[in-house]
Formats: C-alpha cells, structure tokens, sequence
C-alpha cells in the first residue's frame, strides 16, 4: 500500500473498482452464499411438494375423525387418524399448560431475581446447554420415573415433551424480559408496589407478545416429536379420551410406524398423517408471527 | 440485607433489595415459586442421570469387555462402539454438508441481502425447523432412499479400484439406506439452528469495523474474511457444535434411513445404526434383564455426550457474546 502512495503511477488506477482478480472473487463468493440458500429450498421444496401431493390424497372427513388402524394391507379409504389426531391434541395441550407457567416462572427468576448472582448463571446456562439434550432421553427419562410405576399414559407423553419443552420456553421468556425497559419497573416501585405485583402487572405484560410467540414455537416443535413418546405413551388404535391413564396415540407415532410398513395404504396413511402434523404445527407458527406482528405494532 | 436501596448496575432488572425488610407473603411466595421453576432445570437434569445410571447398572455390571465391543444383538453381545460409530460417522457427515452452507446463508442473510427484505428468507429457513424429523424421515424413507440408490450405486463402480475412494464410497453392500443418506437428513436438519446462531453472532459485529474494512478499499467478501470472520469465528465455531449435538441425538429421522444394522465400516454408502436410532427402534422388544439395561445405558451415554458437546458450545457462544459486549 505504501509503495503504491509513493508511485505517481498508480494514481491513475480506479479506486472505486477492485482489480478483476478481487472482484471476480467477490463475485463468486456471492454466488456462493445464494447457491447455500438455493440448495437448502430444493429439499424443503421437494418435501413440502411430496407431502401435499400425496398427502392431499388421503385427507379427507373420514380420514380426519375415524379410528386409526395398524399398518397393514388394508388400502386408503378404510378408517384414519381420529385417534392419533385426538392424542396429539391432548397431549401436546396438556404439555404446554405444564411447560410455559413454568418455563414464564423460571425467565422471571432468572431476570427478576437472579440478578448477576452463580445460581442465576448457572440455571441460565444449563437451561441453555439442557436444550439441546436429545428428546429420546427425556421419553427414557419419563419412562424410568413415572411409566415403570404408574403405566403408560398421555399424560406421561405430556410430562416427556413438557421436558423438552421447559428450556425453549425458559430461553425465549427470558430474552423477552431482558427487552423491558427498566424504567417501566423503576416507575411501579416508586408507586409503592410489591416486587410479585410489578412482575406480574407490568413487566410481564410488557413482554407479552414475545413470551407467547416463543412459547407457541416451543408448542409447535413438541407436536411433532416421536421419540419421546414411544416409551411414554406406547400406541393403540382406539381414541383413548382419558388424558391420564391407559396407552394413547399420536399423529407423530403413527407416521412413524407406517412409514416402516411394507403396505401401500399404509404409506399413503403416513403421508396423510404427516400432512396433517405439518398442517398444525404452520398454524401454531403463523398464530406466533400475527401474535408478535400485532402486538409489536400496538406498542409503537 | 440492605435497608437502603442501591442502584446496582451489574442487575439491568433494578435492585433486588425490597425497600423494607418485611415484605408481604404473597411477595415471598411468588419469589420462591419462580425460585422453585427455575431451579427445576436443574433438578431434571441431575435426576435423568441418576435414574438412568440405576437402570442401567445390570449392563455396566458387564464391565469393559461388554461394553466395549462393536456388536449389538440384543442377545448375548451388547456392546456400544458400533452404534456410536454410527452416530459419530452420520453426525460428522452431517456437519461436513450442513455448516458450508449454512454459514453461506448466516452471511447472506447478514452482510448481502437488505436488512428490510432478510425477514421472507428467515422465515424460509424456519421452515425447514418446523417439518417434525418423523416427516423427514418418511420422506427420506419413502422418496430419498430409492433414489439416492441409484446414484449410489453409479458412484460405487465409478470408484471402483482407486484406493482411497473406493473404501469410502465403493463395496458390494451399496444401498440407499446407508450412513451417507442419514448425514444428508441431518444436513437438512441442523441447518436452521446453526443459520441462526450464526446469524446472531455476526450481528454483533460492529459496522465500525466493517466501514473500516470498505475504506481501506476491501470487495465485500474481502470486507468478510477481513472483519466479519474474525470476530465471529469463535461464536460460529459454538454454532457448529450445537448443530453437531442436535445431529448425535436425532432419533426418528435417522432411524427410519440408515438401514438398521449395527456395523464398523468405512463404507459410507453402507447400512448402519446410530445409539438413539437402536434405542427408538429395539426398545419395545426389549422386554427387561441386560437388554433393557443395555439401552437405557446407550441413552446415558448419549446424554452425557451431548451435554459434553453443548457445554463447550455454550462455552464458546457465550465468550463471543461477552467479548462483543466488550467486557
């Protein structure tokens, strides 16, 4: 660079366009990251094309509210999901109603009293490090505390995913939180109000629509898991209605087994059921984006 | 406790300290209660290690020799380094697929497309998290498999006899459902997460030093290796590992593509299995005695790596987190 300052000549060279060497660099590199972003929509396109085009197949009333049989040779058109789609529901509703109260409580914790204190820290970062432990564990987990004593059950099923979803809705509660400003807080203290009153009547529904958004994703991702359920709630062919007690069954489960099965109907029952899964977990993830869009236009 | 409140600048949340000493019970209550939730994260992590460590006592009692063996049949041979071969090997495939194009997209989310039109390509990304792995493995199964078989099957007599690639990607056992088709599925899967803690970390880079980089005449991709890189490096490296602990316990879609048998070979084109997949899978036939122990014990082992390889990550993101906080 210097050696260029000092040479009369090279002032002559356009300083506004690199050399053809660094720009075609450039250039390709560019390529490069739209290529990644391309490679990653073929596979999301192709599964997302698949599912419907098969998927859309086998849906229908019958499909979505009779009962769920076995995988086997019996064709499409005989019997469906009513079961599994009733697990699912009850399942993964009873898993929120354990995981966000308590995920909201712990983000309080960690933001409103913890403070900079060790416990704090550490619950953070475990709870960050515990969200990436493998849902199969957690189902072992459940399995070994509660099904070995009481049976299988939905509930236990609730209890495996309200595991996995407990750090997520912690996480994201907590970031929600941080964003408070704190003069919102400084202002309800001078008014003489309770640590409990301020969180519960002004920081949290500051937060509001984050906590929620967060927590639907969490709902989401828990919907759609397997592993934990296969030692949690094991699986019937019958709608079980009892939450608590007697084997269940879930739209993940049955798409799980048929798609190991050999039989046609079969297959195209998984694809069905997986249209159906895919299907409720959008509309969980669309109800987040309007929650957070909605809410984050209101307080502008 | 101080009678006197103080403003503390290391809690951004105000004071802890009540204004009086005696604060209402309903007060306390909600503190302990929040306490309590909190502390539970704890709790649940310690208890899954202990009740898996009891349950799997009959399998350990087999010492050195059972465990470390590479067969696992259910019936005599329980041994643990076939499968976490199989975990390993996928895992790694998956992570050698997934990170260049998942940092290619943390960056053009980050420093190429408009920050106003980044929003549609997120939630693209997004997506692809919220296909459940159950689906993913049908896919994989249903439509993947077969035709990735035929691809396989070409590439194997391609490299037929030349030395380093036919031991990769040749042998006589090709088939779809293979280590290789288990990596491209984890590929897909831990894209999204490794995009976007990556994405976070690259936004914290300062645009001071990005302007400086354009200054001294740098392209943009000059203004990447030279600013972004650097100062991203180590959050980026915590992202990976993350992706790469996602990818060790990735149960159903796994088990569903990589072909059900345990085996030690460097044939990436050949069947395999990985710990979680052999635990999703043989579980139910497992009635009790060694077997049942045995793979509740895989299911130890793979929440003690995981957590291994979280707790470095988390290591490594939050050390870049505070350095770009400059502390």
């Amino acid at each position: 660079m210097m050696a260029a300052a000092s040479d009369p000549l090279a002032q002559a060279v356009d300083l506004r366009e690199p050399s053809g060497w660094r720009r075609s660099k450039n250039q390709i590199m560019t390529a490069g990251m739209w290529l990644a972003f391309v490679i990653v929509l073929i596979p999301l396109g192709f599964v997302l094309v698949t599912l419907i085009a098969k998927g859309a197949d086998a849906i229908s009333w019958q499909f979505l509210t009779n009962s769920t049989i076995p995988p086997n040779v019996l064709p499409l058109g005989v019997d469906g999901m009513g079961a599994a789609v009733v697990g699912t529901l009850e399942i993964t509703g009873f898993a929120a109603l354990l995981a966000i109260p308590l995920g909201v409580l712990g983000a309080v914790y960690l933001n409103e009293y913890g403070g900079n204190g060790i416990l704090a820290r550490l619950i953070s970062f475990m709870s960050s490090v515990m969200t990436g432990v493998p849902s199969i564990v957690m189902g072992l987990f459940i399995y070994i505390i509660w099904v070995l004593h009481f049976g299988y059950s939905g509930m236990a099923g609730s209890f495996a995913l309200a595991c996995l979803m407990l750090p997520i809705v912690i996480r994201s509660s907590y970031e929600m939180l941080r964003l408070v400003p704190d003069s919102l807080r400084q202002g309800s203290y001078a008014l003489g109000a309770t640590k409990a009153r301020v969180t519960l009547t002004v920081v949290l529904p500051a937060a509001l629509s984050g906590i929620v958004s967060g927590a639907l994703l969490a709902v989401a991702r828990a919907a759609g898991e397997t592993a934990p359920l296969i030692f949690t709630i094991l699986t019937v062919e019958q709608t079980n209605p009892n939450l608590f007690s007697g084997p269940d069954t879930s739209l993940p489960l049955q798409i799980f087994s048929n798609a190991q099965s050999a039989y046609v109907g079969a297959n195209a029952r998984a694809w069905g059921a997986a249209l159906t899964l895919v299907a409720i977990t959008f509309i969980l993830m669309i109800v987040a984006r309007i929650i957070t869009a909605l809410f984050t236009r209101n307080t502008r | 406790m101080s009678t006197v409140t103080k403003a503390d600048p290391a809690t951004p949340a105000g004071s802890a300290n009540p204004l009086s000493r005696r604060r209402p019970l309903g007060d306390r209550g909600f503190q302990l209660l929040a306490l309590s939730a909190g502390l539970l994260v704890l709790v649940i992590l310690v208890l899954i290690t202990i009740t898996t460590a009891q349950q799997s006592t009959t399998w350990f009692a087999g010492g050195f020799k059972d465990i470390f063996q590479i067969s696992f049949d259910g019936n005599t041979h329980f041994g643990a380094m076939g499968v976490l071969y199989g975990t390993v090997i996928s895992s790694v495939i998956g992570v050698i697929v997934g990170v260049p194009v998942s940092i290619g997209i943390a960056m053009l989310l980050t420093q190429v497309v408009p920050a106003r039109w980044a929003r549609p390509f997120v939630y693209v990304i997004d997506l692809l998290a919220v296909v459940p792995s159950v689906v993913w493995g049908l896919w994989g199964i249903i439509v993947l498999v077969p035709w990735l078989q035929k691809i396989y099957l070409h590439v194997a007599s391609g490299v037929k006899g030349i030395p380093v690639l036919d031991a990769l990607f040749g042998g006589s056992a090709v088939g779809g459902a293979s280590f290789f088709t288990a990596g491209l599925i984890l590929a897909i899967m831990i894209t999204p997460i490794i995009t976007s803690l990556s994405r976070e970390v690259i936004a914290t880079v300062p645009d001071i030093d990005k302007e400086g980089a354009y200054a001294l005449g740098a392209t943009r991709w000059e203004m990447i290796r030279g600013a972004v890189w650097p100062h991203s490096q180590g959050g980026v490296t915590g992202a990976i590992l993350v992706g790469f602990g996602r990818a060790l316990g990735e149960t159903i879609a796994v088990a569903l593509v990589i072909g059900d048998s345990v085996e030690v070979t460097p044939h990436l084109f050949y069947s395999g299995h990985s710990i979680a997949a052999i635990i999703a899978l043989q579980f139910g036939e497992a009635a009790g005695g060694e077997y049942r122990s045995a793979l509740i014990g895989l299911g130890l082992f793979l929440f003690v790596l995981t957590i291994l390889v979280n707790l470095v990550a988390r290591w490594f993101v939050e050390r870049s987190a505070r350095r770009a906080r400059g502390e």
